[in-house]
C-alpha cells in the first residue's frame, strides 16, 4: 500500500506546481509529472509477484504473466503525453516571443 | 542554427544510420520482442533529431524537409485506416479484422496484419515527431533575425 | 520489490520537488530528467519492457525540445513575495490537499496489494491471445487486434498535436 500513497504523494506535487508556479515552463513540468504519477500508478496495479514480462514462449504452458492491458494503456499514454508536452511547448515559445516573458499573469495583463 | 564542430559531425554520420537501423529492427520485430510501432517510431525520430542537431541548417534545407515529414505522417494514418477497413473486400463486416494468415507464432512472417500496423504507425509517430521538432527549430531560426 | 520501488519513488519525489523550486529554469528541465529516467527504472523492475523502451526514448526527446525552448530565453524564476491573501490561499489548499488525500485512501482500500493482483477482463487476453492473434508479445497483441480503437485514436491524437504546432509556429501572424 506504501507504493500507492507514494505515487499518489508525487501526483499531489505535481498538482501543487500548476496550482502555485507562475511560469508556463513549470506549469507544464509539472503536468509531465502528474502525468508520471498516473502511468506508474496503472503499471502497480497490474505487477503479479513472480509474474513474467507478457511475452510469450511458445511451446511452454502454465506460466504466469503479468496483466499485460495496463501496460498497453500507458504505451499509448506515454506517447500521447509526449504530444501534449510539445505542443505546450509551442504554445510557450509562440507567447514568448510576442509578450518576451514566460509569467503568464504578466501575459494575462497585456492585451493586443 | 550553425553546425558543430568536425569532430561531433563525423560521429553522427557514423552513428545515425546504425541508431536508423535499430529502429527499423524494433518496428520489424515488434510482434516478438519488446517494441513496436510506438519505440521504434520514436527511435527513427531521434536519429533524425541527431542529425538535425549536428549539421545546422547549413547542411539540411529545414523547410523542405518540414513539408515532406508531414506528407509522410498523412499518408501513414491514412494508410492505417485502409488497411482498418481492408476486411471488407473479404466480406467480413468488422473494423480492425485481422485478415491476412496467422503463421505459426514465433517467426517474423507471422501475426497476420499486425506487422503491417506496426510498419505504419512507425512511419506515423515518426513524421509527427519530426513534424514538431522541425516547426520549433524553423521557428526558432526566423524569430532570432 | 515494494521496498525497491518505494526508494526510487523517494527519489523521483524529491527530483520533482526540486524542479518546481530551482531558480534556474535550464536546471528545472534537467532536474525533470531525473523523475523520467527514474521511471524507467521502475518499468523494468515491474517487467514492463515495451514501456521502458518507449519512455527512455520519449523523455530524451522532450528533454531536448525543454532545452530548444529554455536556452535563448530569461532563464531566471519569477519571484513571488508572499501577503496576507496568499497565506489563505495556502491554508485553503492544504485543506483540499488533505481531503483528496483521504479520498484516495478510501479508494484505494478494495485494491489488491501489490504484487497480488487478479487478472479479471484480462483472462482471455492472456489465455487466448496467441491463437487469436499469432503475436507472441501480448502487449502488441492487445494494442493492434483487441483494442485496436484506442491505437487509432491515439495515431490521430498524434497527427492532430504535429497539426497543431504547425499551424501555431509557421503561421505569419498579422504585424
Amino acid at each position: 500500500m506504501t507504493v500507492y500513497i507514494l505515487c499518489f504523494v508525487l501526483f499531489l506535487v505535481g498538482l501543487y506546481g500548476v496550482i502555485t508556479r507562475r511560469n508556463l515552463i513549470k506549469i507544464a513540468i509539472s503536468m509531465s509529472i502528474m502525468e508520471f504519477s498516473i502511468f506508474l500508478l496503472l503499471v502497480l496495479i497490474g505487477y503479479i509477484d513472480n509474474g513474467l514480462a507478457p511475452i510469450v514462449d511458445p511451446g511452454t504452458t502454465g506460466q504466469v504473466y503479468v496483466d499485460p492491458l495496463p501496460q498497453a494503456m500507458v504505451l499509448t499514454a506515454i506517447v500521447i503525453g509526449l504530444a501534449t508536452t510539445a505542443m505546450l511547448m509551442a504554445i510557450a515559445i509562440r507567447l514568448y516571443r510576442k509578450y518576451k516573458t514566460f509569467d503568464i499573469r504578466e501575459i494575462k495583463n497585456l492585451r493586443g | 542554427m550553425e553546425g558543430m564542430s568536425t569532430i561531433v559531425k563525423k560521429i553522427t554520420q557514423l552513428m545515425a544510420g546504425l541508431i536508423f537501423l535499430y529502429g527499423i529492427y524494433i518496428i520489424l520485430h515488434g510482434h516478438l520482442t519488446p517494441g513496436g510501432g510506438f519505440a521504434g517510431g520514436a527511435i527513427i525520430a531521434g536519429a533524425f533529431i541527431l542529425l538535425i542537431l549536428a549539421f545546422g541548417n547549413s547542411a539540411l534545407n529545414l523547410k523542405k524537409e518540414v513539408a515532406g515529414s508531414s506528407n509522410i505522417e498523412s499518408v501513414a494514418i491514412l494508410m492505417v485506416t485502409i488497411l482498418a477497413m481492408m476486411a471488407l473486400l473479404f466480406g467480413i463486416k468488422v473494423f480492425f479484422f485481422n485478415f491476412l494468415p496467422k503463421g505459426t507464432p514465433g517467426e517474423l512472417l507471422s501475426a497476420g496484419a499486425i506487422p503491417l500496423y506496426n510498419i505504419f504507425i512507425g512511419i506515423e509517430v515518426a513524421g509527427a515527431i519530426l513534424t514538431i521538432f522541425l516547426a520549433l527549430v524553423i521557428f526558432k531560426e526566423e524569430s532570432s533575425k | 520489490m515494494e521496498l525497491t520501488i518505494s526508494i526510487i519513488l523517494g527519489f523521483m519525489i524529491i527530483g520533482a520537488i526540486y524542479a518546481l523550486h530551482a531558480k534556474d529554469l535550464l536546471s528545472a528541465v534537467i532536474a525533470i530528467g531525473m523523475v523520467g529516467y527514474g521511471l524507467v527504472i521502475c518499468f523494468l523492475l515491474l517487467k514492463a519492457p515495451d514501456l521502458a523502451i518507449v519512455q527512455i526514448v520519449v523523455e530524451t526527446i522532450t528533454l531536448v525540445i525543454m532545452v530548444a525552448v529554455v536556452l535563448d530565453s530569461t532563464r531566471s524564476e519569477i519571484e513571488t513575495i508572499p501577503d496576507r491573501r496568499s497565506i489563505v490561499q495556502m491554508i485553503l489548499g492544504f485543506i483540499i490537499f488533505a481531503g483528496l488525500f483521504y479520498f484516495f485512501i478510501q479508494a484505494i482500500e478494495n485494491l489488491d496489494p501489490l504484487g497480488a493482483h487478479t487478472l479479471r477482463m484480462s483472462e482471455i487476453y492472456v489465455n487466448g491471445a496467441v491463437e487469436k492473434t499469432g503475436s507472441v508479445n501480448l502487449v502488441t497483441g492487445v494494442l493492434f487486434d483487441f483494442r485496436a480503437y484506442d491505437t487509432l485514436g491515439e495515431a490521430v491524437i498524434l497527427y492532430t498535436a504535429a497539426l497543431g504546432a504547425l499551424t501555431l509556429l509557421r503561421m505569419k501572424g498579422k504585424k
